[in-house]
C-alpha cells in the first residue's frame, strides 16, 4: 500500500532535506505499488483492497467527525446507498464503472444532505441521532423495496472493467481500488489547505467563533456532512465491486462503530491517523482470529465466539483510546520510536 | 367495520410498551439532566438487566423475589462503576468524545452477553401469572398489565421523589450550573454517581419487564434506539415530554405493528423521529439553548 505521509508534509523547498525526504517516500510508494501485486499472494491482496475501501470510508468519516467535530453512525448505511446504487446502475445503465461510482458517490451525498438539514440546525449529537435513524430507514428500505433491492436476496453486481480486462479476483480489482483511495485520501489532505476546510477546523475547535467570524455553520456543517457521505458513497460502491454482491445485512450499524472506531483508534483529525485507524481496524478481526485457530486446541468452540469478542474488543479500543490516549495511535508512533531510541543512545 | 375491541387491544398493549419506553426514557433523562451525558448504552444496560435476571433465576435457580432485588443491586453497582471509571475520567472532554465512550460500553456489553450466555434467544422463566386480564371486553396479556402497572408506580414514585425530596434540589442546581452548585457545598461528584446509579437500576429493572414479555437475545438493546428516539422526540431534558412521546411512540409502534407487521415497528418510529427534527427539532417539551459567548 502507499503511504500518503508525503501528502501531509509541509510545503518544503525543492532543495532541503525534507523535500528529498519526500521525494524518496514518493518513490518508494510508487515502487511498491507496483511491485506489490506480483510479489503478495491472493490472500494479502483481497486484505489490501479491503484496506483500502476502509481507509476511503474512514478519511470521508475523518473529515466529519475528526475535522468538524460532528458523530456519524451511518458511514456503513451511506456505503449501503452507494453499494445499491452502483447494483443498480450497473443492471439498468451499464455506465463506465467510473462513472457508477461517481454517482454512487453523489447519491451518498444527497441522501446525507436530507439527514443533515434537519439535524444540523440545532447544536449537539442531533446529526449522530438522525444517522441513527437513517441507519435504520435505509435498512428497512434495502430491505424491504423488493422490486428495485429484491429484499433480502440483495443484488449481484457484475465485475468493474477496465481497458476490456475483467476485474473479478482482488489482484485486479487492486488497481483501481488502490489508486481511487489514494486520490481520495490526497484530496481529503489537500482540502484542509482550503478556505472550506479551514472553516471545518474553525467550526470543530468553536462554533460561536466560527460564526462570528462569519462562517455560515449550516452551510458549512452540511458540506462537511454531505463529502462525509460522498466518500462513504464511493467505499459502497467500491465494495459492491469487490465482493460483488449487495444485500441488506451487509451494512449493519455495527458496521459504523468500527469506523467511528477506525477513526478514534487512529487519531482524530488527522489523516495518516485516520489511515492507520482503518488498516488497524481491518486487521483486528483477523487478528483475532488467527490468536483463536491458535488457542483451537484448548477452547473447543473458540471459533464461534470470534464475533463476540470482537464487540468486546472494538468496545474497549473505543474507550481505552478516548481515556488515554484521545490523539490516537498517530500520537503513540513517535512516542514509542523515541522510546525504542534513548536506551540505544544512552549505550 | 372495524373492530373496536380489536382496536382497543392494540391500544391497550400499546400502552404497556409506552410505559417501558417512558420508565427508561426517564432514566435516560437523568443521566442527560445530571451529567449532560448522552448515554447511548441505555438499552445495553437494559439488556444486561435481563440477562442477569435470566442468570440468577435459570442459571443458579434464585426465586424470583431474590433475584429482582439482586439485578438492580448489580445495576447500581454497575451505573456506579462506570461513572466511576469511564465518565468522570471525561469530565471536560467535548460530549461527541463522551458519546461514543458510551457507544464503546454498548459494544462491550453486547460481546460480553454473547460471550457469557450465547448468541442464541432465551426465554425468562415466567414469574407472571398467565391468567389473562379482561378490561370490559378488550383482552390484555397479564405480562403487558404488570409491566405497565410496574413502570407507571416507578415512574410516579420517581417524580415525586424528584419534586419534594431535598436531595433532587441538588441534582436540579447541578443541572442548571454544576461550577455553581458546586461552590454552594452541593457534592457534584456525588450527585454524578447517584444519577448514573438510579438510572441504571431503573433500566436493568425495565430489561427485566422488556425481558419478560418479549424474550431474550444480545439485540435486544435496539429497544435502547427506540427510548433514544422517545426521549429526542420529548426534548432532552423535560420529563413530561418524555412521557408523552413515550406514549404516542408506543401507541404508533402498536398500530404499525398490528395493521402493517411487524417490521414497520421500527421504522414507523424512526420516521416519527426525523419529522420531528424537521418541525421541532428540540422536541415536544424541551427548551431551546441558548449560546452566550
Amino acid at each position: 500500500m502507499t503511504t500518503p505521509t508525503s501528502l501531509s508534509a509541509p510545503v518544503a523547498g525543492a532543495s532541503s532535506p525534507a523535500a528529498s525526504r519526500r521525494r524518496f517516500w514518493i518513490i518508494v510508494s510508487v515502487l511498491a505499488f507496483v511491485i506489490a501485486p506480483f510479489v503478495v499472494s491472493n490472500y494479502w491482496m483481497y486484505w489490501i483492497c479491503l484496506i483500502a475501501i476502509n481507509v476511503v470510508s474512514a478519511t470521508g468519516l475523518n473529515i466529519l467527525s475528526g475535522y468538524t467535530g460532528l458523530a456519524s453512525l451511518g458511514q456503513a448505511a451511506f456505503m449501503g446507498v452507494g453499494a445499491y446504487s452502483v447494483a443498480l446502475l450497473e443492471q439498468h445503465l451499464g455506465l463506465p464503472f467510473y462513472l457508477n461510482l461517481l454517482l454512487a458517490g453523489l447519491a451518498a451525498a444527497l441522501v446525507g444532505l436530507v439527514v443533515g438539514i434537519p439535524s444540523l440546525r440545532v447544536k449537539g449529537l442531533y446529526l449522530a441521532i438522525a444517522t441513527i435513524a437513517a441507519s435504520i430507514i435505509l435498512e428497512f428500505i434495502f430491505a424491504n423495496w423488493e422490486s428495485v433491492t429484491h429484499g433480502v436476496k440483495g443484488l449481484n453486481v457484475p465485475p468493474a472493467q477496465l481497458f476490456g480486462i475483467v476485474l473479478d479476483q482482488p489482484a485486479k480489482q487492486y488497481w483501481v481500488i488502490v489508486p481511487v483511495a489514494v486520490l481520495m485520501v490526497a484530496m481529503a489532505a489537500n482540502l484542509f489547505r482550503t478556505k472550506v476546510g479551514r472553516a471545518f477546523i474553525a467550526i470543530r475547535d468553536r462554533d460561536i467563533s466560527a460564526e462570528v467570524l462569519g462562517i455560515p455553520l449550516l452551510r458549512y456543517k452540511l458540506t462537511s456532512f454531505a463529502l462525509s457521505s460522498f466518500y462513504a458513497g464511493l467505499a459502497g460502491g467500491l465494495w459492491a465491486y469487490f465482493f460483488r454482491v449487495v444485500t441488506p445485512e451487509s451494512f449493519p450499524i455495527v458496521m459504523s462503530i468500527f469506523f467511528l472506531a477506525a477513526v478514534i483508534v487512529g487519531g482524530m483529525g488527522s489523516i495518516a491517523g485516520g489511515i492507520l485507524g482503518a488498516v488497524f481496524m481491518t486487521l483486528v478481526p483477523e487478528l483475532l482470529r488467527l490468536a483463536f485457530t491458535l488457542l483451537t486446541p484448548w477452547i473447543p468452540d473458540a471459533m464461534s465466539i470470534i464475533p463476540a469478542v470482537r464487540s468486546i474488543v472494538f468496545g474497549v479500543l473505543i474507550i481505552g483510546f478516548l481515556l488515554f490516549e484521545p490523539q490516537g495511535l498517530i500520537e503513540v508512533l513517535p512516542r514509542l520510536r523515541r522510546m525504542l531510541r534513548r536506551p540505544a543512545s544512552r549505550s | 367495520m372495524i373492530d373496536w375491541v380489536y382496536m382497543a387491544e392494540i391500544a391497550l398493549s400499546g400502552l404497556g410498551s409506552a410505559a417501558l419506553l417512558a420508565m427508561t426514557g426517564v432514566a435516560f433523562v437523568l443521566i442527560y439532566k445530571a451529567t449532560r451525558v448522552v448515554n447511548l448504552a441505555i438499552g445495553e444496560t437494559l439488556m444486561l438487566g435481563a440477562y442477569l435476571f435470566f442468570g440468577f433465576t435459570s442459571g443458579m435457580e434464585l426465586p424470583v423475589w431474590l433475584a429482582i432485588p439482586l439485578v438492580l443491586l448489580c445495576g447500581g453497582l454497575f451505573g456506579a462503576v462506570i461513572e466511576r471509571v469511564m465518565i468522570r475520567p471525561m469530565l471536560g472532554s467535548s460530549a461527541l468524545s463522551v458519546f461514543m465512550v458510551t457507544i464503546g460500553l454498548g459494544s462491550i456489553l453486547v460481546g460480553a452477553v454473547e460471550l457469557i450466555w450465547g448468541l442464541e434467544p432465551h426465554r425468562l422463566v415466567s414469574f407472571i401469572s398467565e391468567k389473562p386480564v379482561f378490561l370490559g371486553p378488550a383482552y390484555v396479556s397479564p405480562k403487558t398489565a404488570v409491566a405497565f402497572a410496574v413502570s407507571v408506580a416507578m415512574i410516579a414514585v420517581f417524580l415525586a421523589v424528584f419534586r419534594f425530596w431535598s436531595g433532587s434540589l441538588a441534582l436540579r442546581a447541578t443541572a442548571t450550573d454544576p461550577g455553581a452548585a458546586y461552590s454552594c457545598g452541593i457534592s457534584v461528584p456525588k450527585v454524578y454517581s447517584l444519577s448514573w446509579v438510579v438510572a441504571c437500576m431503573i433500566a436493568t429493572g425495565a430489561g427485566i419487564l422488556v425481558g419478560a414479555i418479549g424474550g431474550l437475545s444480545s439485540s435486544m438493546g435496539v429497544f435502547g434506539l427506540t427510548v433514544l428516539s422517545v426521549v429526542i422526540m420529548g426534548g432532552l431534558d423535560s420529563i413530561l415530554g418524555v412521557l408523552l412521546a413515550a406514549l404516542v411512540v408506543g401507541l404508533v409502534e402498536a398500530y404499525a405493528g398490528a395493521l402493517l407487521g411487524g417490521e414497520y415497528k421500527m421504522i414507523s418510529t424512526f420516521t416519527l423521529l426525523m419529522a420531528m427534527l424537521l418541525v421541532r427539532p428540540h422536541g415536544l417539551l424541551g427548551s431551546a439553548e441558548i449560546d452566550r459567548l
